[in-house]
C-alpha cells in the first residue's frame, strides 16, 4: 500500500507533559507522525494495546452514561442519551461515524483516523451492537488534505479487521464534500441519502428519521473512540481525568502564536496557559473554532479547557480548536477575513443566513479597516442580531457569536480603526481560511 | 404537551420570505431587513388570533409555516430540549 504522510501537523502529536494516563486514544508520542501512523494500521498491535471490550449492548450505554460521555464533534450533547433514544426507536437502526470535520482550524479527527483507526472502529462496532445497526457508516472529508489519502489509510484498517474477521457490521466509508457545514448531522445524512451535503430542517431529528428514513445515530470519531475505551475499562476508569462535571480527555487542534498547528490529547479541565503559550507576544486566544469565541490574554491566562470556564466568556469547548493570535495580527482583520468566508459557507437555504453572513462580514471588513462610517458598526450589531436562532442548523448563531467575541475582544483595536490607526505591524492572514474556490457542486 | 398554547414555527429553508404572514397576522410576524418573517415572542398564538394564525399557515406560498403543540424553545425537537443551556451570544454590544 502506498501511503502518503500525514499531514495534518508536521510534528508528531504530543500530550501536555506531567498528565499521568494520557495520552488515551492517541498512541503515546514517541515516533515519527509517518511512522506513528503506520504503527496504527497494525490490528494485532491495537489489541494488545487496549485488550478486548468488557461492556457491550445495554451495558454498555450505561456506562457510558455514568461516565459522562459528550460529543466531541462540538456540541457536547451526552453520548449515552443518543445512543439510548436511538436503540429504542425501532429495529434496524444505522449507526454514521463523523469526521468530517469542516473547520479549516481543526484536524484532530483526521489526525486520531490516522494514529488510531482502529479504536475509531472499534467504537463504531460497539454503537452499531448497543443500538442494533447492521449498517454502518464512516464519513470523511473527499478533498484529502495537502494530498494525504486519509480514505485509504482507513481502507486499509478495515482490510485487517475483516482479514481477522472481527466485525459484526460492515462499514461504509462515504466521502463528504470538503465544506464547513457538510459534517453537521442533518446535511451528512442527506448525503448519505443521495442529496446534496446540506443541512435540512430539524423538524424531525435523525435519531428517529435519518438514513433511508431509519434511527440514525451519527457519532463523532473522536466520540466513538472514547466509547471503545469505555468498553474496555469502564466508566470510573474515564473520569479518573478532567472535571466532575465535564470528565475525560479530549483531543485540541492547538495553533501557537508561531502558526504551527499539532494536535493533542489532554483532560478537560487543563489551564489553557499548558496548552498554548500565552506570553505578552499574544494578542487574544480563540477556543472552540470558528463557531467559538476568543478570550482576552488574561482571561485565557485564567481559564481552563472546559465550558463551565469557557462559556461564561462567550466561548466554548467545542471540537477543541485553540489558537494563540499574536499580537502583531489585527484580530478585526482576522475575523472579518474568517467570517467572510463562513458567509460564502452558508447552505444559501435560510433566509436569515444567506442574507445576514453577508452583510455581517461585509460591515466587519469596514470596521477592520482603519476610519470606518460610524453606521458600519452600528449595522453590524443590528444584523448579528437579527440572526440567531433562524436557520435550520446553528452557523448563523455560531457565525455571531465568533464577530461578538471579536467586538468585544477587540474594543480598543476598534476604538484605534475609528481614529484612523491600526496597531498590527503585520497583513498576511493568520488563521486558516479554505483555500478552494466553492461552487455550487462543492455539496456533492 | 396538550396544556401548551399553539406556536407557530417557521420553516427556514421552506421560508422564501413573501411576507403573506407578516399581512396576514402582523401582531405576531413581522419581517426582518430582507424581508423574513421574525416571530413575536416563542411565537405563542393567543386563543384570539388562533384563527388569523390558521389563515397565515394555510396561505403561506411555500408551506413554511406551521402551527405546533410544542413546547417554548423546543423547536419541535426533542433533542434541543433536552441540551443542557448554552451561553448564546444573541445580541452583540449587550
Amino acid at each position: 500500500m502506498s501511503m502518503l504522510a500525514p499531514a495534518w501537523t508536521g510534528l508528531p502529536h504530543a500530550a501536555p507533559a506531567g498528565e499521568s494516563g494520557l495520552p488515551r486514544i492517541l498512541p503515546p508520542a514517541s515516533e515519527t507522525a509517518a511512522a506513528q501512523a503506520q504503527a496504527g494500521l497494525d490490528f494485532a498491535a491495537h489489541l494488545r494495546r487496549h485488550g478486548l471490550p468488557r461492556f457491550r449492548g445495554a451495558a454498555l450505554i450505561e456506562q457510558a452514561g455514568a461516565a459522562g460521555l459528550t460529543g466531541r464533534g462540538g456540541a457536547a450533547f451526552p453520548a449515552a442519551r443518543k445512543l439510548a433514544a436511538v436503540a429504542a426507536a425501532g429495529p434496524s437502526a444505522i449507526v454514521v461515524g463523523n469526521a468530517a470535520e469542516g473547520e479549516p482550524a481543526s484536524s484532530k479527527d483526521a489526525a486520531l483516523l490516522w494514529l488510531a483507526p482502529h479504536l475509531v472502529l472499534d467504537g463504531l462496532q460497539a454503537a452499531a451492537e448497543a443500538v442494533g445497526a447492521r449498517t454502518a457508516y464512516l464519513c470523511l472529508h473527499a478533498a484529502p488534505r495537502r494530498g494525504s489519502d486519509l480514505a485509504g489509510h482507513v481502507r486499509a484498517a478495515l482490510a485487517s479487521r475483516l482479514a481477522a474477521g472481527t466485525d459484526r457490521v460492515g462499514v461504509q466509508l462515504v466521502e463528504l464534500p470538503a465544506r464547513f457545514l457538510a459534517g453537521e448531522e442533518t446535511a451528512l445524512v442527506a448525503r448519505i441519502n443521495g442529496g446534496p451535503a446540506r443541512p435540512r430542517d430539524k423538524a424531525r431529528r435523525v435519531f428517529e428519521r435519518g438514513v433511508d428514513g431509519r434511527p440514525t445515530l451519527v457519532q463523532n470519531v473522536e466520540t466513538l473512540a472514547h466509547l471503545a475505551l469505555i468498553a474496555r475499562h469502564g466508566a470510573a476508569w474515564f473520569r479518573s481525568v478532567g472535571t466532575a462535571d465535564e470528565p475525560g480527555s479530549v483531543l485540541c487542534t492547538v495553533r501557537g502564536p508561531d502558526g504551527r498547528a499539532r494536535v493533542v490529547e489532554t483532560a478537560l479541565g487543563t489551564p489553557l496557559g499548558r496548552l498554548l503559550p500565552l506570553g505578552d507576544d499574544v494578542g487574544a486566544v480563540l477556543a472552540g473554532g470558528y463557531h467559538g469565541g476568543w478570550l482576552t490574554l488574561d482571561e485565557a491566562r485564567r481559564l481552563s479547557l472546559c465550558n463551565a470556564d469557557l462559556r461564561p466568556a462567550g466561548a466554548f469547548v467545542g471540537a477543541g480548536v485553540l489558537v494563540a493570535l499574536p499580537a502583531a495580527y489585527c484580530g478585526l482583520a482576522e475575523t472579518a477575513e474568517v467570517a467572510r468566508s463562513l458567509a460564502l459557507e452558508s447552505a444559501g437555504q435560510c433566509g436569515p443566513c444567506f442574507n445576514g453572513l453577508p452583510a455581517i462580514a461585509t460591515a466587519l471588513a469596514a470596521v477592520a479597516r482603519p476610519r470606518p462610517a460610524e453606521r458600519e458598526l452600528a449595522s453590524l450589531r443590528r444584523w448579528a442580531g437579527l440572526v440567531t436562532g433562524r436557520g435550520a442548523c446553528h452557523h448563523p448563531d455560531g457565525t455571531v457569536r465568533f464577530v461578538a467575541s471579536a467586538l468585544r475582544v477587540f474594543a480598543a483595536e476598534i476604538a484605534e480603526h475609528s481614529r484612523g490607526r491600526c496597531t498590527a505591524t503585520r497583513r498576511e492572514q493568520f488563521l486558516p481560511i479554505p483555500a478552494a474556490p466553492l461552487t455550487e457542486l462543492d455539496w456533492r | 404537551m396538550a396544556d401548551h398554547p399553539a406556536r407557530l414555527r417557521v420553516n427556514p429553508i421552506a421560508c422564501s420570505g413573501h411576507g403573506v404572514c407578516a399581512e396576514l397576522l402582523p401582531e405576531l410576524v413581522t419581517l426582518d431587513d430582507w424581508g423574513y418573517p421574525l416571530l413575536a415572542g416563542d411565537g405563542a398564538v393567543p386563543v384570539r388570533l388562533a384563527r388569523a394564525a390558521r389563515r397565515a399557515v394555510t396561505d403561506c406560498p411555500a408551506l413554511a409555516l406551521r402551527l405546533t403543540s410544542a413546547a417554548p424553545g423546543s423547536r419541535g425537537n426533542s433533542e434541543e430540549a433536552q441540551r443542557p443551556a448554552r451561553a448564546q451570544t444573541g445580541r452583540l454590544g449587550t
